[in-house]
């Protein structure tokens, strides 16, 4: 049961070849047995999770049901789920109950949709590894003595080893991207504005978006028009109507203009296995009709520097409202004010969410405004405007989505900024606001690798469109790690 | 050495909008603690801002009623600081881009003259909560209801010169604010509060000194004891050789002096950047076209209008223009009456000092606007004379009646009958014959003055119901036989 | 880009963390290559290049002025860390 798709498991239960009860069962019971070894999720709510396919099994007898009915699902750690501990794997929210749910999990639930439980996450989604997370390292299914990518790790690693059909996750700069390429799964970050943000614990407020992480595209333009749409309470909220995505999965992709970032592939570092990875997806769009041209994006490589401005910037004052005063830890026997807010905030958070902080409030603060944060703004519209000239020449901009394949855990655990190179084709894309998808690609050395595809604002369908067609013609997305 | 002092101010006006300016939740005063603070007012992880749109109508009106430039496109920041009763760690407040731009108001000075003051900016921004310090085990509790309530801060130009500069600079803010109803001016609940900053110079320099910012100041009176404590406190540093040192000082009622607030002497660094969870705010013609439409007509328009139309002095159309309410009762008792002297006289005379004497609002008085002008029209067509008017007036303001019913009642309607005027008139000079033989002996300018007692002995006899005009010339006839 | 250790006390104190002796060095070391990465920025000329806050071209919507927040204090205050008679409690704030 665990091998079906999303859009199988939906047919199936459909057509009543198993009830959503017995669905959730047999994936609590893969969890239970499978989850030691990986630690991908951090809560696991079994109670709410029959009590919901129940009511999904009564909807589907009623004919009520649409085609997320009965699915089981996993949410990062990220999205406020009312009454259930939301950690966004910090110490700091460890006894967090969230009031409320975020828009995505309300939207996902009225669909019917079977929350079993909270993925792991790096903490505050400040990670390219999962090792970040108070709640330990995420391990890779591929190779459980690697990381999965991060930050959302742990949905990834669900979602690979079949723990879980489809999970949400988000990213801010790679974080569902580069863990799906890690992770060997579809991962697609949708245009800024597309997912509503209420209720997502915010990073890097004009970066982060939630998306869907599942095996195949068609799962993903699945769960996406379950999670996608204007949402009045997040300002950011695009005002328009969410496109039928499943509907243009199988429309031919002859005449597509593909235009492959020259700068990308001469990137110091990029892995051969992962370069070798990348000819064959573009052989396959060739070999479907799909012109290959290179293009350049000149300032693609100032994105690791401007993000590492802006993110932190964002990042140091969104994180300003965990004080120990309303939520979240709070030290034991502060003398005064001052130490309440330090102490609270230096045992709640982790070394990484500090090293942030720190850069982000010097970033801001007087005198450094202009030469960093204002900069990087500037820098953020050059990079923007590279996109802006590449889609008036191509349909699509591609490119490998992780430099390398997974890497051991601790490898870069202590050398931040080769972990921030992680997410080097990632960033530029977050920067624009844009829509981006990571397929499985051919695996390197035994280990998976993904391919990118980058859309212009709100041009989800059409990397689902691309995304699918190469799926239907390729069993690389089918590849699943051994033992799980 | 002579010295200048240079002030500007900085006012936080509290917008009286229902709901809060980031979240749905009710700006009502007085509620328990924290049962108006929504998720998003008490900063929970994930929550996110989405402006009302009131307080940008309300915004433009101010920008309109200054004549200030209005910003196209404006922009929120963030302003970074931790306090308890800040509960996302930073204020959502307008830095480079402020809504309002450059205005000016004018103050009337006490001789009379006008002086412009410019306002420097406006920018809305959002409330913070409140700490309370009532002993909680020696803990401090945090009440988050007034977080998020929207202000407009109204920044002025270091124009004034004086404690009553500022005062009337204050003054007159709070009246457009309170006018155009955008602000409801309730000072003791906080609606209205002035920072003044305050800095000294010998008179001529062209230099500014170190200026000192007062804080949180919430009565006019306080503003004015604040500001002139300050000035000397200062002037007495610099003259005993000492320097100025920038810093917030807090006024203290009860003591009547000024004190450096010792928590926020570390310098600040608000680190201010724009607010990614809100985007630029556009104003298009048609925005602020709906936002001016029901606009008022605006104080000085008002006191310039009733100069020329009322025929009143510069001083009696600025005191009848104090607020809206006085100036629309006014307009209603000269609509009633028809004399727009003997109206002002009375709004200002008589129901000012009956006002004040209950300690009431021109809104919450007993005689309504009509009523007076009923009241002063039976002046006008001879019913009553004014001395009897008052005493109407205080049956009135007792709920006795509408002015003919008490004339009625009390039977105080003027005696015009010539015969019973007349019966007075004789009674008199035959009571008094060494005054009439006076009177009579007198030259005729000195007579005008003598024939007071008579009119005033009869009016006695009449119990003030007589005609004054008609026992005056009955007088004069008999006198003068 | 170098910090020494009074720009990360400096630092650290504006965002309320507490930094230990032993962090102050390790932290100088990555902060300074953060920056070092950071300082890449600078050899593009931007000097014509209106800033980016947001990757969306849209003005800000505005919502009507109605009260839609009802009270739910208690379930609200069941996270706080101290809280009595509905107030949040914090050590002794001076003024």
């Amino acid at each position: 049961m665990h091998d079906k798709t999303l859009a199988q498991l939906s047919a199936g239960l459909a057509a009543g070849e198993f009830s959503s009860v017995e669905l959730t069962r047999h994936f609590l019971d893969r969890i239970a047995s499978l989850d030691g070894k990986l630690n991908s999720f951090i809560t696991v709510t079994e109670a709410q999770a029959l009590a919901q396919a129940e009511a999904a099994d009564a909807r589907i007898a009623a004919g009520e049901a649409g085609p997320l009915t009965g699915i089981p699902l996993a949410h990062k750690d990220i999205f406020c789920t009312r009454d259930v501990r939301t950690s966004c794997g910090s110490f700091m929210l460890d006894n967090f109950v969230s009031p409320y749910d975020a828009t995505v999990v309300s939207r996902l639930a009225q669909a019917g949709m079977v929350m079993l439980g909270k993925t792991n996450m790096d903490e505050f989604a400040m990670g390219s590894s999962n090792e970040t997370s108070y709640y330990g390292p995420v391990r890779n299914p591929w190779d459980t003595e690697r990381v999965p990518g991060g930050s959302s790790g742990g949905s990834a690693t669900a979602v690979a080893a079949r723990l879980v059909p489809a999970a949400t996750g988000t990213d801010t700069g790679g974080s569902i991207r580069q863990p799906a390429a890690l992770s060997g799964i579809t991962g697609l970050k949708p245009t800024y504005g597309r997912c509503s943000r209420w209720g997502m614990i915010a990073f890097a407020s004009s970066l982060d978006q939630a998306g869907p992480m599942t095996r195949t595209a068609e799962d993903a333009a699945l769960l996406l028009a379950g999670m996608a749409g204007f949402d009045e309470r997040d300002s950011t909220s695009a005002e328009r109507p969410v496109d039928d995505y499943r509907a243009g999965l199988d429309r031919p992709i002859d005449g597509l203009k593909v235009g492959l970032v020259r700068e990308f592939m001469q990137q110091e570092g990029l892995d051969a296995g992962v370069a070798k990875a990348t000819e064959a997806v573009l052989e396959e769009l060739k070999r479907q009709g799909a012109e290959v041209v290179e293009i350049s994006l000149p300032n693609a490589h100032l994105s690791v520097p401007a993000y590492y401005v802006v993110a932190p910037a964002e990042c140091s004052s969104n994180l300003s409202r965990f004080d120990g005063v309303r939520f979240g830890h709070r030290c034991e026997d502060p003398k005064d004010l001052q130490d309440l807010y330090e102490r609270s905030r230096s045992e709640g958070f982790g070394a990484e969410v500090k090293r942030r902080i720190l850069i982000g409030t010097y970033a801001l603060s007087a005198g450094y405004y202009d030469a960093y944060y204002l900069k990087a703004q500037q820098v953020r519209q050059l990079i923007a405007e590279d996109f802006r000239r590449a889609f008036e020449q191509v349909d699509l901009v591609v490119s490998p989505t992780a430099p390398d394949v997974a890497f051991p855990l601790g490898a870069k655990a202590d050398d931040p900024v080769a972990m921030y190179l992680q997410d080097i084709y990632t960033i530029a894309v977050n920067l624009a606001g844009l829509p981006a998808i990571s397929i499985p690609a051919p695996l390197a050395d035994g280990l998976p690798t993904g391919f990118q595809m980058i859309g212009n604002h709100f041009e989800e369908a059409r990397l689902l469109n691309v995304a699918h067609r190469i799926q239907r013609e390729t069993d690389w997305h089918q590849q699943a790690p051994e033992g799980f | 050495m002579q010295w200048e002092a240079v002030i500007g101010l900085e006012i936080h006006t509290q917008l009286a909008t229902k709901s809060k300016i980031f979240s749905g939740s009710s700006t009502a005063f007085g509620a328990e603690p924290n049962t108006q603070a929504s998720l998003l007012d008490l900063g929970m992880p994930g929550t996110l801002p989405v402006l009302n749109r009131r307080a940008v109508e309300f915004a433009v009106r101010f920008a309109k009623a200054i004549d200030a430039e209005l910003a196209r496109r404006s922009v929120f920041a963030r302003k970074n600081y931790f306090y308890p009763d800040l509960p996302k760690g930073y204020q959502i407040s307008q830095f480079e881009l402020p809504i309002v731009g450059r205005g000016h108001v004018e103050i009337l000075l006490e001789d009379g003259s006008l002086k412009t003051i410019g306002v420097t900016r406006a920018h809305l921004e959002e409330d913070a909560g409140k700490s309370l310090h009532e002993d909680f085990h020696g803990m401090t509790g945090i009440d988050l209801n007034r977080a998020g309530t929207p202000l407009l801060e109204i920044v002025s130009e270091p124009d004034m010169r004086s404690a009553r500069e500022a005062v009337a600079y204050a003054r007159k803010i709070y009246q457009i604010v309170t006018w155009l109803g955008i602000c409801d001016g309730n000072m003791q609940e906080g609606s209205f509060r002035c920072d003044a900053n305050v800095s000294v110079r010998p008179r001529g320099d062209e230099e500014l000194g170190t200026r000192t910012e007062l804080k949180n100041i919430n009565s006019f009176r306080f503003l004015e004891r604040a500001i002139n404590y300050e000035i000397e406190r200062q002037i007495e540093v610099i003259e005993d050789g000492g320097s100025i040192v920038q810093e917030t000082r807090l006024y203290d009622a009860e003591r009547d002096e000024t004190r450096s607030m010792r928590s926020k002497e570390e310098a600040n660094d608000y680190r201010y950047f724009p607010d990614p969870d809100l985007l630029p705010v556009v104003l298009d013609d048609d925005f602020i076209a709906e936002a001016t439409r029901d606009m008022p007509e605006l104080p000085d328009q008002r006191r310039a209008r009733f100069e020329s139309e009322h025929g009143l002095s510069a001083y009696d159309a600025s005191m009848l223009t104090a607020s809206r309410a006085h100036a629309d009762y006014y307009e209603a008792v000269v609509a009633a009456c028809g004399d727009a002297k003997l109206a002002a006289n009375w709004v200002m005379g008589e129901l000012a000092a009956a006002l004040n004497k209950a300690s009431l609002e021109i809104e919450q008085c007993p005689v309504s606007a009509t009523g007076l002008g009923e009241l002063l029209g039976r002046i006008l067509d001879s019913t009553i004379s004014g001395k009897i008017a008052k005493q109407v007036f205080e049956a009135m303001w007792a709920g006795e009646g509408s002015a003919d019913e008490v004339i009625e009642a009390k039977g105080l309607k003027q005696v015009t009958d010539t015969g019973a005027l007349a019966g007075w008139v004789d009674e008199v000079i035959a009571a008094n014959p060494e005054q009439v033989a006076n009177y009579r002996a007198a030259e005729a300018d000195k007579r005008k003055k003598m024939i007071g007692f008579f009119v005033g002995q009869v009016m006695k006899k009449s119990q003030g119901k007589a005609n004054p005009q008609q026992v005056n010339e009955l007088l004069r006839q008999r006198l003068e036989e | 880009m170098s910090l020494n250790a009074d720009d990360i006390q400096k630092i650290a104190h504006l965002a309320r963390l507490a930094v230990d002796e032993d962090e102050i060095t390790s932290l100088q070391r990555d902060l300074s290559n953060i920056l070092d990465l950071v300082e890449q920025m600078q050899a593009v000329d931007t000097s014509q290049v209106r800033p980016m806050a947001h990757p969306l071209d849209m003005p800000q919507r505005l919502r009507p002025d109605e009260v839609t927040e009802t009270n739910q204090r208690e379930r609200y205050l069941r996270n706080a860390p101290a809280a009595e008679n509905g107030l949040f409690l914090v050590p002794k704030v001076i003024e």
